[in-house]
């Protein structure tokens, strides 16, 4: 391996210090025993302790996890679905039209897209609460759903759909035997990515939650705005947490999907080894 | 004993299995198939072969169900199939990419089909182990298809799409992605499999030597029409167009204007201030049509002396020779400037042989060698 020059550490050092310092620091005071944040006065898990007393957190934690979950799990369906359509399709009318409205909402500015939300549940007199969260983070995560499927489904060999149809199978069948087992692990990882998405979304919840229910991220946020307390700081490193183990898993399941893909490119390639 | 000849197309009475009545096949404007009737018969081993676009691939798709005729109408054993997905075809087909699923296992991407017809375990099991056996793939029941050499992915593609024991098994390129050793031993394999479980067989290809050596009757396409179907002697010995001809093997062909003289023979008018050449023919020429004369290379004898009594001889120089090994091609440039391949086989060592670059030779052939072809 190449010995890294002393420029490219000191890059290195700056920028993942710029990124990562903040995070840092607040992971090590969360372990602080003093209830003064800029205070260090030892270790302690105390403020884990407390934050498992804290009712309201509690509940915030659980609103968050449920809306996670469900809002991931329905955008994960939808998501593939539109990826499969827009993939296999064939062209139809508005096909440009609609791919380019599936990736539309990726670069609209969550504001945006929240304040049209609760516009909509205000005019068809929705009540806010869990129903209105979750679907709001389904309509923004199934785009990143799509967009991870349908990058598999593009360089998804064809012929084995139709060899599936020709043994016999209804349509249904080949997707649900051949195409799926073969996307999975780009399905996972869009479910992870929408759940890492749900979970840290504070924008857009924060329009469409309602006195009845409120997430986590929203309730940290309202918590800090009287003062930051160590309790939040443990509450943030558990957040941290998961969101981590959420994104370096769907990273791995891609990865390794690519490379399996990339073998069997490879094997269908090579013609008689 | 008495041994009949495989020869149903040559039955009136036989009913063929698949029937092409007038088909034609649009995409958009590009016409892939131009309005084409074609029989094939139970138990044949068919052979569609053509350049790459000549509509072959089409017409297999339109069999396997995932294409459906612009006009016409196409018969699996009487009946019309257009109204009958794919799925619910007794017709499988090997993919010329083989499309085995990377996910199960050679046992299980034989036993998908099976499965897809609610079979008992029992009954799989055995059908599967059959399979297997027949494509001696045994000791690789339980690998996936990415562990297995691209040969026997290739076994594997067969015994899945004949698990199903259809009526009709079509075959896209089975061999294209093997080298040539192993094509050669792999169309034998397939000609016994397809003599020992007497399914209809339609193979696609591009490769003439390989229609030639599998197929009981080719049909050369281009340009979405068939231009002949007949046995692979028959095509070769005596195509009935300068196309066919030319596609299989290689071949001389003369232009020439024909005289008749005496029953079936003509005389050859070639090239100006040069002898005629006879040519007998079974199709008839009315005086001074155009005519071409195709003869194969191996029929064309040639030597240093003018040859007795043959009835075309021609003089000219070896402009160059193509040595083969087992055989020797001959370009000899006539007088005229046409260049004729003359094909011998190397009986000799090559020490022992007479002729070389610039040699003054004679070239000669009967008049049945050639045939003669009125386009």
């Amino acid at each position: 391996m190449k010995r890294m020059t002393w420029f490219n550490v000191t890059s290195l050092t700056l920028g993942f210090a710029f990124l990562y310092l903040p995070m840092i620091i607040l992971v090590i005071y969360s372990f602080n025993a003093s209830k003064l944040v800029t205070v260090w006065a030892g270790f302690s898990t105390r403020w884990y302790g407390e934050l498992l007393q804290n009712e309201a957190f509690l509940n915030a934690a659980w609103v968050t996890i449920k809306v996670a979950v469900i809002s991931s799990s329905i955008a994960t369906v939808l998501g593939t679905m539109a990826a499969y359509v827009l993939v296999r399709g064939g062209r139809f009318m508005g096909r440009t039209l609609f791919s380019g409205m599936i990736y539309a909402p990726l670069v609209m500015p969550e504001v945006i897209t929240g304040l049209s939300l609760l516009l909509l549940f205000i005019g068809i007199g929705l009540d806010r609460g869990v129903l209105t969260i979750v679907l709001a983070h389904t309509t923004f995560s199934m785009c990143y759903v799509s967009v991870v499927v349908s990058s598999r489904l593009v360089s998804f060999d064809r012929s084995l759909e139709e060899a599936a149809l020709d043994l016999g199978s209804s349509p249904w069948e080949a997707f649900r035997l051949v195409t799926l087992p073969i996307i999975a692990p780009a399905v996972i990882s869009g479910w992870l990515l929408a759940f890492t998405l749900s979970l840290d979304d504070l924008v857009i919840a924060s329009f469409t939650a309602g006195p009845s229910a409120t997430t986590l991220p929203i309730k940290i946020f309202s918590a800090v705005r009287l003062g930051v307390s160590p309790e939040i700081n443990a509450l943030s490193t558990i957040m941290i947490a998961i969101v981590t183990v959420g994104v370096i898993t769907a990273s791995l399941v891609s990865k390794r999907s690519s490379l399996r893909a990339q073998e069997e490119a490879r094997a269908a390639e090579r013609p008689s080894a | 004993m008495s041994q009949t000849v495989f020869a149903p197309w040559n039955d009136p009475d036989e009913k063929p299995l698949i029937r092409f009545q007038n088909v034609t096949k649009k995409f958009g404007e590009f016409v892939a198939i131009d309005d084409l009737s074609l029989d094939i018969y139970a138990q044949e081993f068919f052979a569609l072969l053509g350049p790459s676009g000549c509509g072959k691939t089409t017409m297999m798709r339109m069999l396997a169900g995932f294409e459906s005729p612009t006009s016409g109408r196409i018969e699996l054993a009487g009946q019309d199939i257009a109204p009958v997905p794919p799925n619910k075809r007794a017709v499988n087909m090997m993919f010329q990419s083989y499309a085995l699923f990377p996910h199960l296992s050679v046992w299980d991407n034989i036993a998908f089909g099976l499965r897809r017809d609610k079979m008992s375990k029992d009954a799989i099991e055995a059908r599967v182990a059959e399979m297997l056996k027949l494509t001696r793939l045994e000791k690789f029941a339980r690998r996936k298809p990415h562990q297995i050499s691209g040969g026997q992915r290739q076994r594997v593609a067969l015994a899945r799409s004949l698990a199903k024991a259809p009526k009709l098994l079509l075959l896209d390129e089975p061999l294209g992605a093997l080298d040539k050793k192993l094509r050669q031993d792999t169309q034998f394999e397939l000609m016994d499999i397809q003599e020992s479980t007497g399914t209809t067989f339609v193979i696609v290809t591009h490769d003439q030597e390989e229609a030639m050596t599998v197929a009981s009757r080719v049909a050369v396409m281009d340009e979405g029409r068939v231009i002949q179907v007949a046995t692979p002697a028959e095509i070769y010995e005596a195509p009935n167009s300068v196309y066919v001809a030319d596609f299989i093997g290689d071949v001389n062909i003369i232009e020439a204007r024909t005289k008749a003289v005496g029953e079936d023979k003509y005389h050859l008018d070639w090239a100006e201030g040069q002898a005629p050449l006879t040519a007998a023919s079974a199709k008839s020429f009315s005086a001074d049509q155009k005519a071409h004369l195709a003869i194969r290379p191996e029929k064309i004898r040639i030597s240093t002396e003018r040859p007795e009594d043959a009835p075309n001889a021609l003089q000219g120089k070896v402009l160059d020779i193509a040595y083969l090994g087992n055989l020797s091609t001959y370009h000899v440039e006539l007088p005229g400037g046409q260049v004729i391949k003359a094909q011998t086989a190397n009986t000799r060592r090559i020490a022992r042989r007479d002729i070389t670059w610039e040699d003054p030779v004679w070239i000669s052939w009967s008049a049945t060698a050639g045939v003669l072809l009125a386009e």
